[in-house]
């Protein structure tokens, strides 16, 4: 029987929630054992090459790129997990809410006391994402399945939700393994 | 005859001298109701609500409620926890809650409230408010994202310190902290060494210079539920 799939992505994040689920150590040999990497920056596959059991995203939506990979990692995972703070409430990115989006790209690139633009030139190619009005939790974009908090959430607590998902067990995680920060 | 009253909270018989509350007696029972903006050693205040018990068959704040003869309070049901979800996650999405970059994580009557509830996101979309810091006291600052409007700082300010130098501005959703009518935390007269300082349930009045100083781990609230404390007294 084939593996199930797993695949995640990084949105507006930090990758600090990939790096913890590196931390789950030599489990990690356990988890090949247990599914395969479909699109991932772990495996380096950039685009989905079927239908993925679960889908891991770390980071909320801070542009439009976020918004069509997030809407993407829908389309193509039966069970979608939001991974750490930034994806579950919208995280340090989140810090902009309460500030207007031109005022923001004003402090980044033309008013913040290191900057040097002489030319006065706010970035603007179409290669570059367009950046929303504010940063969105993933929950206000799709919908998610479950939520993974945390800061980022530990190695266990992402091990044992994988765990339970992948054995068709209820995701239950003790006191211990909920947390914020 | 005794002056004890007799009552029920989920079917066990509690007993309370007259004049406690149904908080009061629960907790020396070993029974935890769920509060926040109750505090003991200030006076009770009924504003948040999370401590609403069934007191024959109608809600009560247990923090407020007198305890009577006979009786009957329901705490620990499905109904009265999704109520009490439904505060905490209210209460998060209202401000502007940044655990991962906020001193009082670990320690945090409303972060510990969620982690007890097995609450992992709340269910409401955030408001992300546009809420003030005061940094201009040498030893307090004040960040308005984190409070929850519990009137702790207030009444401690007022009745323990003697000295008013809480109290809140505005109404509905503009309704904040504020000090001496809207002057400076450094124009007033709050010391460091204030009860008013220490109460603040979540992180919203902070001392200076203390960051993080334990280790995650070994919070308040890392390892033990909030109310376990409650609770070992009756193991
Ligand atoms: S006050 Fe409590 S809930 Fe709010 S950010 Fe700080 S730790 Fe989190
Ligand atoms: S500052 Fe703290 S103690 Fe005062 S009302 Fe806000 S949350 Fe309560
Ligand atoms: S603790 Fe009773 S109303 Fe807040």
């Amino acid at each position: 029987m084939a593996k199930p799939k797993v695949a995640t992505t990084s949105l507006a994040g930090c990758f600090g929630c990939h790096m913890s689920l590196l931390d789950i150590d030599d489990r990690i040999l356990k988890l090949v054992e247990l599914v395969d990497f479909d699109k991932s920056p772990i495996d380096d596959i950039k685009e989905f090459t079927g239908q993925c059991a679960i889908g891991l995203v770390e980071g909320g939506c801070a542009n439009e790129e976020n918004v069509r990979v997030l809407q993407d990692f829908r389309k193509h995972c039966d069970i979608l997990i939001s991974v750490g703070d930034c994806a579950t409430m919208g995280g340090l990115p989140a810090l902009r809410n309460t500030i207007t989006l031109e005022e923001c790209l004003n402090e980044a690139y033309l008013d913040g006391p290191t900057v040097y633009n002489p030319d006065g030139v706010i970035p603007n190619d179409k290669e570059i994402p367009l950046c929303l009005d504010r940063v969105y939790p993933c929950n206000e974009v799709v919908k998610i399945d479950y939520n993974l908090p945390g800061c980022p959430p530990s190695a266990d607590t992402l091990w044992e939700a994988l765990v339970a998902l992948l054995t068709d067990k209820p995701v239950s995680l003790p006191y211990e393994l909920i947390k914020y920060d | 005859m005794s002056d004890k009253i007799t009552f029920t909270i989920d079917g066990v018989e509690v007993k309370a001298a007259k004049g406690q509350t149904i908080l009061q007696a629960a907790d020396e029972a070993g029974i935890y109701i769920p509060r926040l903006c109750n505090m003991s050693g200030l006076i009770p205040y009924g504003s948040c609500r999370v401590c609403t018990v069934i007191v024959n068959g109608r809600p009560q704040s247990a923090c407020t409620q007198p305890a009577a003869e006979g009786m009957i309070v329901e705490n620990e049901t499905e109904e009265l926890l999704t109520h009490r979800k439904n505060i905490v996650d209210m209460l998060f999405v209202e401000g502007n809650h940044y655990c991962m970059s906020c001193e009082k994580s670990g320690n945090c009557e409303l972060q510990a409230l969620a982690y007890r509830f097995g609450i992992a996101a709340p269910k409401y979309p955030y408001m992300f408010p546009n809420r003030s810091v005061d940094a201009t006291h040498p030893d307090i600052f004040i960040d308005r994202n984190r409070c929850i409007l519990c009137a702790r700082c207030v009444r401690a300010s007022r009745d323990l310190d003697g000295k008013g130098v809480f109290e809140f501005v505005g109404r509905g959703p503009n309704k904040s902290i504020a000090v001496n009518a809207n002057a400076r935390l450094k124009d007033t007269n709050l010391d460091i060494t204030d009860k008013a300082v220490d109460v603040c349930p979540v992180g919203a009045i902070i001392k200076k210079r203390v960051g993080f100083a334990v280790p995650i781990g070994q919070r308040k609230y890392d390892t033990k539920p909030i109310g376990s404390e409650i609770e070992a007294q009756n193991k």
